[in-house]
């Protein structure tokens, strides 16, 4: 039987989070009471019989739903579901609702309605007119994000823990290894094969990861928007298989990278993308450089490229791959490529792959880039001391992690200093920074010309599929001609290239004009918003204060699974991310912000994070990083004086915890100052 | 006289020394202890200081670099270098080839269809694209892709293990699995990204690839990213594949057993021959190898109902470790996919880098591909009409040109058409010549109305070096009718003598 939401949440709000309901006597949400009543009234009477005929497929397995998506059970679930979205939907659309209460107000129809619900499931409706801000660097030292640490004691019962995960895992190994010698055929050697895993490599994944396998992978179905809906699973053997249980659950979307909300099946991009189909099909079957070239594709990439401010582009099937192969047509055996140590694994694999030596420097360390700089270049090229026939110097814009920005005058200046080149990917940066979306450049104000390739994904802000490369024309057309992924890899398809050109249409005001600043201004607003409050709260949050990636510090292993088993049981979809991905002791929860959530969920995130933040012992922070109360004189210090002024301001620090209440309240007045 | 006073100065301060030590709180416990614990040995005792003295100057000591040949430079000497340091442009001057690619590209307007318009208004018949089936404008698979856009959009916004698994990408997996007859399946989304991620999950530093000399550029950057030893056996040749079976089993004979793969194509991306996979398999069984399968240009093609050389060849595919293939081309899908066991999808799920580090696929690509699966699971006329097509073209082609040759085998759609090697040593040609004298057939072709392509191929940093041909490239498309077939295969074939006889 699918999990009749509606009826559940109701309790879950009432009994989990008491402290939510003070936050609709607040602004423009006042009329939410009444507008809950008829809105689930309308939907117990009119939508929820269709509802259970609708959804009778889906209690049979989800897969016999994917070959014919037409009855699409999950979207009307999540039509029902989550009364917070479908308040809010009320209040943005019937403004004057409370005020004419009875004779003239005219309930949306059922249709109407499901339609609205629906839509403001992918995408919610502004709150108010306040709930945004334009992100922009105002210039001067870009600093470092601060980095809080916890107590010791949280550090010292880290090592603990995986010292009892290391020690038990090896007792489970000892017995497991003679009495279900089954389950470990692909760690041995048999018949003369050698054994397919490394025991040792594999141990952690067996041994620990495997313990909360139930974080990951977990299915979905329906579009990726403000709310995701899980497909349900349990497991009868500690995590080893799942079986899907036939219901779905309904949740806030905290985990895609969906940042300006364009993860829909309907308005214009999804329109377009139809028509898209309908005209050119539904793939493009060839590589770039055979016959893969359409219209299309040359219509996306001088879009790309008008729009990241660069000469030309190319747009690929895949952002990995674009990475993957970019790199061989760049740089070669001779040239230096230096790599923040941080930098995503496709830059690794490309780098790998082009044969030139690879340097590291210390994550967004100007100074330690400045030194191996200075070394690569007087001692040139290792036993030869032959000059470097070039210097790539390679970066993200955003990294995903950590949700830190690239110092790009830091690296600009060097730049002019020491003559390198400069490759920024902006795999999650373009769309989501800067007050035109335009990526870091745009944000730091900085003319594209400073860097020479800049390479960027369409997977994230556009929702979308695939890479591009942004370069000089000279440097395009020869990347063209030499360039793998031209060769090898299949083309975009069409739908996925009308998607991109809607989505950078709007976002550059040529379609629907002021959509695509809202979506942005949003974004930086929901950003800002989420990441003071988490702090205000107590939590230790990483990254620079615009980013849209927020993580927040868990530490201990354990609270990882915690964190993410309780979040969805408030119907907040996560992602919890551990060793191999971070460092051993900082396990995280990573929320990535999105233009589609309303002030209303991430008070409610917030609200969720409050109470988790209390059972799990999560507000660790020191206040250094922002949250405590703002002092009198908020006036940034100067430069040189910066060090000083830390640590007066870390002496008398108390750490921040305000009450959620408080933060709620603050919020939206404070987020548009600097945030500490 | 001299000596004694030395001698007593000496033993004066040393008491001195002692009534000093005595007087420290707590010194007679350590002196107790010291004296204990080494048996009151009083030389060992001293080593063991002289120990500790030594590791105390080794702490305090100063750093030096471990880095051989650094040569000390004043902070002003490398200001000077660094002013005198002129780098290379990033990207170098296009060569003439590299300049034809970027003039000759093709675009198309509109769909892609067996007959495609260009850019210039002209409508052409295009064998050109992988679309075998003319899957690609087929209305009810259209309706289907649709109907997934709206209810997916467009992206998954986000990698498999963080909420980008979509049912449909289970569905696909599943149907692909069943498909083929193998436990699992799993899927990337891009099917030249597959192939070079399955081989470095699998294989380490030190394992072993037997692999073919022919195989495609993407196999060749797996194997450069996997660092294992890697040993080549001639294109095709079965002996050749024994013997260096043969000779790694006995070179690795004392050694501890490490994993050892053959990695080959089914269906060669350069040359457009089959496997003989059944010798294969016999050699590996043999020889306790592993084997990678790469299905990209056979899976869909290849066998009764398109299941690939399996099927073809009438092998088990449980007999094959891993089969990897696309999902894009003839499919309309996107993203590639690698079957076998479930231990071997599963630890791909964890560790290849084009699986969790990447995307997933869009939901419509995917579900596009489990249709067109589904289609060609139940109708095999379509993959019998297909090759009868083939057949068709290939006999306008091969016996009948004096100038070229085809090298793929029969069943193959994609016709690659490489000049006679007496033809290339009668004329002298060189590599760019023949490049530059196909891109005229090209030409020609597209000016009688018929798009193909020349084989494209890249040259990479991985030795040895792979000399692929040059080669035309021709697709057949049961789109057409069998004479509009015919016909351009006449127009290929007069376009090619026409071209090749002008050139002295």
């Amino acid at each position: 039987m699918p999990r009749r939401f509606s009826n559940n949440s109701s309790n879950d709000t009432s009994s989990n989070s008491p402290s939510f309901s003070p936050s609709s006597g607040k602004g423009g949400i006042a009329i939410k009471a009444p507008s809950v009543k008829s809105h689930r009234l309308s939907q117990f009477f009119s939508v929820s019989p269709k509802s259970k005929t609708e959804s009778q497929p889906a209690q049979s397995t989800p897969q016999s739903t994917a070959g014919n998506p037409n009855t699409s059970p999950p979207i009307s679930s999540a039509s029902l579901s989550l009364p917070t979205i479908s308040l809010s939907t009320a209040t943005a659309d019937n403004p004057n609702m409370d005020e004419k209460p009875t004779t003239l107000f005219q309930p949306p129809s059922p249709e109407e309605a499901r339609r609205l619900a629906k839509q403001h499931a992918q995408f919610g409706p502004i709150g108010h007119a306040s709930h945004r801000y334009s992100s922009r660097h105002p210039g001067g030292v870009f600093p470092e994000p601060v980095m809080d640490e916890p107590p010791y004691y949280y550090l010292l019962t880290t090592y603990i823990s995986y010292l009892i995960l290391i020690a038990f895992g090896h007792v489970r190994d000892f017995f497991g290894k003679r009495f279900r010698e089954e389950n470990y055929r692909h760690l041995k050697a048999r018949n003369g094969y050698g054994a397919l895993n490394s025991d040792f490599d594999n141990f952690y994944v067996r041994r620990l990861k495997l313990r909360i396998n139930d974080c990951f992978e977990r299915p979905v179905t329906g579009v990726p928007g403000r709310t995701i809906t899980l497909i349900d699973r349990g497991t009868d053997d500690y995590n080893h298989h799942f079986h899907l249980t036939g219901t779905t659950t309904d949740t806030l979307n905290l985990s895609s990278y969906n940042y300006l909300g364009f993860a829909q099946s309907e308005g214009p991009c999804a329109d377009l993308s139809e028509e898209s189909v309908k005209k050119y099909g539904i793939s493009t079957p060839s590589t770039r450089a055979e016959s893969g070239t359409q219209d299309l594709h040359v219509e996306v990439e001088d879009l790309i490229a008008k729009f990241v401010g660069k000469e030309a582009s190319m747009v690929f099937s895949m952002g990995f791959g674009t990475n993957a192969n970019v790199f061989p047509a760049l740089v070669s055996k001779g040239d230096l490529l230096i790599s923040d140590e941080l930098n995503h694994a496709s830059i690794r694999f490309g780098a790998r792959l082009s044969g030139a030596s690879i340097a590291m420097f210390k994550h967004n360390d100007m100074r330690d880039l400045e030194v191996k700089l200075r070394e690569a270049i007087s001692q040139g090229q290792p036993r030869t001391h032959r000059p470097w026939k070039k210097i790539l110097v390679v970066v993200e814009g955003l990294y995903s992690m950590e949700g830190s920005m690239c110092n790009l005058p830091g690296l600009v200046a060097l730049k002019h200093r020491y003559k390198f080149n400069l490759f920024v990917d902006e795999a999650h940066s373009i769309g989501a920074i800067g007050p035109m979306g335009k990526g870091v450049c745009d944000y730091f104000s900085i003319d594209t010309a400073e860097v020479d390739v800049l390479m960027g994904t369409l997977t994230k802000s556009f929702g979308a599929n695939g890479g591009y490369i942004a370069a000089d024309k000279a440097m395009i057309d020869k990347l063209r001609a030499t360039n793998a992924g031209i060769f090898y890899g299949e083309a975009p398809a069409p739908a996925v290239l009308t998607q991109i050109s809607a989505a950078l249409r709007i976002i550059k005001g040529d379609l629907i004009p002021g959509q695509g600043e809202e979506r942005l201004q949003r974004l930086a607003f929901n950003s800002r918003y989420l990441r003071l409050g988490l702090k205000r709260l107590g939590f230790i949050v990483y990254g620079h204060d615009d980013s849209p990636i927020i993580p927040v510090l868990l530490f201990n292993p354990a609270k990882m699974p915690a964190f993410s088993h309780e979040m969805l049981k408030r119907k907040i979809s996560v992602v919890v991310v551990g060793y191999p991905a971070t460092p051993l002791v900082s396990s995280r929860a990573r929320f990535c912000v999105s233009a589609a959530h309303t002030k209303d969920d991430l008070d409610r995130i917030l609200t969720a994070c409050d109470e988790i933040g209390n059972v799990l012992q999560l507000k660790f922070s020191t206040g250094i990083a922002g949250g405590a109360l703002p002092p009198a004189e908020e006036m940034a210090p100067p430069p040189e004086m910066e060090k000083e002024w830390q640590r007066k301001r870390t002496a008398n620090l108390t750490p921040p915890r305000w009450r959620v209440e408080d933060v709620i309240r603050r919020g939206v007045q404070d987020v548009k100052s600097p945030l500490f | 006289m001299d000596l004694a006073e030395t001698q007593r100065l000496i033993t004066e301060y040393l008491h001195e020394l002692a009534n000093l030590f005595h007087r420290l709180p707590g010194s007679a416990i350590f002196l107790r202890y010291v004296k204990s614990s080494y048996q009151d040995d009083p030389i060992r005792s001293a080593v063991e200081l002289f120990l500790f003295l030594f590791a105390v100057r080794y702490l305090l000591a100063p750093k030096y670099s471990t880095k051989p040949g650094v040569v000390p430079l004043t902070e002003d000497e490398i200001d000077d270098l660094v002013d005198e340091w002129v780098p290379e442009p990033l990207v170098s001057q296009p060569t003439p080839l590299e300049e034809l690619e970027v003039d000759k590209r093709t675009v198309i307007v509109g769909p892609v269809g067996p007959k495609s318009k260009l850019v210039n208004g002209r409508t052409v018949t295009n064998l050109s694209s992988f679309n075998y089936y003319n899957f690609n404008t087929n209305e009810a698979l259209k309706e289907k892709a649709i109907q997934t856009l709206r209810n997916y959009g467009v992206g998954p916004c986000g990698p498999r293990g963080f909420y980008g698994t979509q049912d449909v990408h289970l569905k696909t997996e599943a149907d692909i699995a069943s498909f083929l007859g193998t436990a699992a399946c799993i899927m990337y989304s891009q099917a030249f990204s597959t192939i070079s991620s399955v081989i470095p999950a699998f294989s380490k530093r030190g394992d072993i690839i037997v692999a073919d000399k022919g195989v495609s550029f993407a196999i060749r950057k797996g194997i450069q990213i996997s660092r294992s030893i890697v040993r080549w056996y001639e294109h095709n040749d079965m002996e050749d594949l024994e013997r260096v079976l043969a000779k790694v089993t006995k070179e690795q004979a004392r050694k501890p057993l490490t994993r050892r793969f053959i990695i080959t194509e089914g269906m060669f991306e350069s040359y457009g021959d089959i496997v003989n996979l059944p010798k294969i398999i016999e050699l590996r069984l043999k020889y306790k190898f592993r084997l990678i399968l790469d299905e990209t240009w056979s899976f869909g093609v290849l066998g009764r109902t398109g299941r690939g050389v399996t099927e073809h060849q009438n092998v088990d595919a449980a007999e094959v470790d891993m089969i990897v293939g696309s999902l894009a081309g003839c499919l309309v899908g996107g993203g590639g996919f690698c079957a076998g066991s479930e231990e071997i999808v599963h630890h791909q799920r964890i560790s290849a880098s084009a699986y969790t580090f990447s995307a997933a696929l869009p939901a419509l690509l995917s579900t596009t591909a489990s249709e067109t699966i589904n289609v060609l699971q139940n109708n095999p006329d379509t993959v019998s009409k297909l090759r009868e097509y083939t057949t068709a073209m290939r006999a306008q082609l091969d016996p009948r040109s004096d100038w070229v040759y085809c090298s793929s085998s029969p069943e193959n759609p994609v016709l690659i058409l490489v000049i006679k090697p007496d033809v290339v040593t009668s004329k002298k040609l060189s590599y760019n010549d023949q490049q530059f004298l196909l891109q005229d057939v090209v030409d020609e072709c597209l000016a009688n109305g018929v798009l193909i392509s020349r084989l494209k191929t890249l040259e990479d940093n991985f030795e040895p070096k792979q000399v692929v041909p040059a080669g035309l490239k021709v697709c057949v498309t049961i789109g057409l009718t069998k004479k509009e077939i015919e016909k351009a295969g006449t127009i290929i074939r007069h376009a090619i003598t026409k071209v090749m006889s002008k050139k002295k």
